[in-house]
């Protein structure tokens, strides 16, 4: 069966419609039939519900599917759990940038959350050891690398991200946590076609299917499982209504 | 008895307002190799550049068929070429030159190397 490439992590500038328009475009030319842009906590509801339609529309024709996505930065734990209390049902998939250990473990263990990410800058501030995938593990969360900061870094920069993104990859391994490589582009030259993506993934030691579903099949199920849950039918895990007595009522 | 080294090639589109001389593409290329798999690894990719297309921006690369992820990771991490801002995507890869051409056609075959 032919994959379905996702990249769940566009970041234009969300108030440049034309460039939030430009990038869905290009997603749809190098391939891929998924894409989700990146809103910040801060963003107006309204207006990212309104660009996200209006993308809707114009890839309509393109065949590409668009999907919310909700960045939240929470400082401390409990900023996260009013976060995701106040959001979850708003978004088809929620990011948690970990800035701090004990959010990282609140993200990890709390199965509202479907990403986890880590600053690609600060190395310390890289969270990501066994705890964290073993809580992360049984929560369903993935990790999430983005390509961007292999794009923009160079020399030890670079080198130094590289080697915590094998280590951390070796660790999601071992755990069973799905990885999600995403562009985290912010133009679209900075965006790649599915298979350079992969081939990217390679660098940090992903053999080439784990590479290929992380940039497909893992970004997907955790669209579809969130599309299942934020159905007005879904009522648990595999239960869902079919029709309603009159009883019911 | 040497063991015949397989071949790729591979077509390339750069993505980039602006248009490039083949040298330039080409440093540009090598330094991309060379900053992410060192001396070593470069000279055992077997890059040569077979077509430089300027006006349309397409290019045809020669690698061996065992380094052709790496390739396609070092050409996935170009961002820009002579300073300028690009990207750089692989448009198909092929075991001949030939069924390359066709699957692009004329426009885009073999120029001064």
């Amino acid at each position: 069966m032919k994959r379905v490439f996702a990249d769940i992590n566009l970041k234009p500038n969300l108030n440049d419609m034309e460039q939030v328009r430009q990038m869905a475009l290009k997603a749809s030319e190098l391939g891929y039939r998924l894409i989700a842009l990146s809103m910040p906590a801060s963003f107006p509801l309204s207006l990212a519900e309104k660009h996200i339609q209006k993308l809707r529309e114009t890839c309509k024709e393109k065949s590409v599917d668009i999907t919310s996505r909700l960045n939240l930065e929470p400082k401390t734990p409990r900023e996260l759990l009013q976060f995701l209390r106040k959001w979850r049902r708003k978004f088809e998939i929620i990011a948690v940038v970990c800035e701090s250990k004990a959010v990282a473990r609140q993200a990890a263990k709390d199965h509202r959350v479907d990403l986890l990410n880590f600053p690609a800058i600060d190395f310390h501030g890289r969270f990501f050891d066994k705890a964290e995938a073993e809580l992360a593990s049984k929560s369903q969360a993935s990790l999430e690398v983005e390509i961007k900061p292999l794009l923009t870094l160079k020399g030890p920069a670079r080198i130094r991200l590289l080697s915590v993104l094998r280590r951390e990859a070796a660790i999601a391994k071992d755990f069973h946590v799905p990885i999600v490589v995403s562009s985290g582009a912010t133009n679209p030259l900075l965006m790649r076609k599915p298979l350079e993506m992969a081939a990217l993934a390679t660098l940090f030691d992903l053999d080439k299917s784990s590479a290929l579903d992380a940039v497909s099949k893992n970004s997907l199920a955790i669209v579809n499982r969130n599309r299942e849950k934020l159905n007005p039918r879904f009522i648990a895990p595999g239960i869902r209504l079919i029709r309603m007595g009159k009883n019911c009522q | 008895m040497p063991i015949k080294t397989r071949r790729r090639y591979i077509a390339l589109k750069i993505d980039s307002s602006e248009k490039f001389e083949q040298k330039e593409f080409l440093d540009a290329l090598w330094n991309a190799v060379i900053r992410l798999f060192g001396e070593y690894g470069a000279s055992k990719t077997g890059l040569a550049l077979i077509g430089y297309n300027m006006e349309k921006g397409f290019a045809i690369i020669r690698v061996a068929h065992t380094e052709v992820e790496k390739v396609r990771a070092a050409i996935a991490s170009i961002t820009e070429v002579a300073a300028k801002p690009v990207a750089i995507h692989v448009l198909a890869v092929s075991g001949t030159l030939k069924a390359l051409h066709r699957k692009f056609g004329a426009g885009h075959q073999r120029q001064s190397v």
